[in-house]
């Protein structure tokens, strides 16, 4: 998993049907010192999560696991809502 | 498997389920010469490992989902190892 901020969302009105009813939000991938780390990307939201918000999230078919039975074609996906890290 | 080290411990409250008692941890992967190679990324830890500590980490889904020992646990990584020493000819 990767710690990312989320930074919008993404409205899309036709899409696959196992989409419907999911949140999708673009998320900008950070490092553990708030960095911007590489690319954005848009993730499937399984907690809640809103705008603004620090998040952690999964990477490939694992992302879909949440929308269990629903199999939607997600390959990112927001898990967890991150109160706080430290650091060693 | 990557080689990483243990850099931070993080804590979610709000998390899907399948997180409910799992330890997430920073970790940072290594080159073999213990530099830092891309972004840390976050692992649940199933052999208790610690800050500081040299781990063996998976990257991947099935393999971080069986060490968590959960099915359908929407994991990508997880640490599956403490590491001793790692010895190897190329430099």
């Amino acid at each position: 998993m990767q710690l990312g901020r989320v930074i919008g969302d993404v409205v899309v009105t036709r899409k696959d049907e196992t989409l419907m009813g999911i949140t999708l939000l673009v998320v900008q991938p950070i490092t553990p010192d708030r960095e911007p780390a590489g690319r954005t990307l848009v993730a499937a939201d399984a907690v809640g999560a809103g705008v603004g918000e620090i998040v952690f999230f999964v990477r490939g078919k694992e992302a879909s696991f949440p929308f269990y039975p629903g199999l939607p074609p997600v390959d990112a996906g927001i898990v967890g809502i991150v109160d706080h890290w430290d650091m060693g | 498997m990557q080689i990483a080290r243990v850099v931070g411990t993080v804590v979610a409250t709000r998390k899907h389920r399948k997180f409910d008692g799992a330890t997430l941890l920073l970790v940072q992967p290594l080159n073999l010469d213990e530099t830092p190679r891309g972004v840390a990324v976050l692992a649940v830890d199933s052999v208790g490992a610690g800050v500081h500590e040299k781990v063996l980490v998976v990257l991947e889904g099935r393999a971080a989902g069986e060490a968590l020992n959960r099915k359908a646990a929407p994991v990508d990584a997880a640490i599956v190892g403490i590491i001793d020493h790692v010895e190897c000819d190329a430099d």
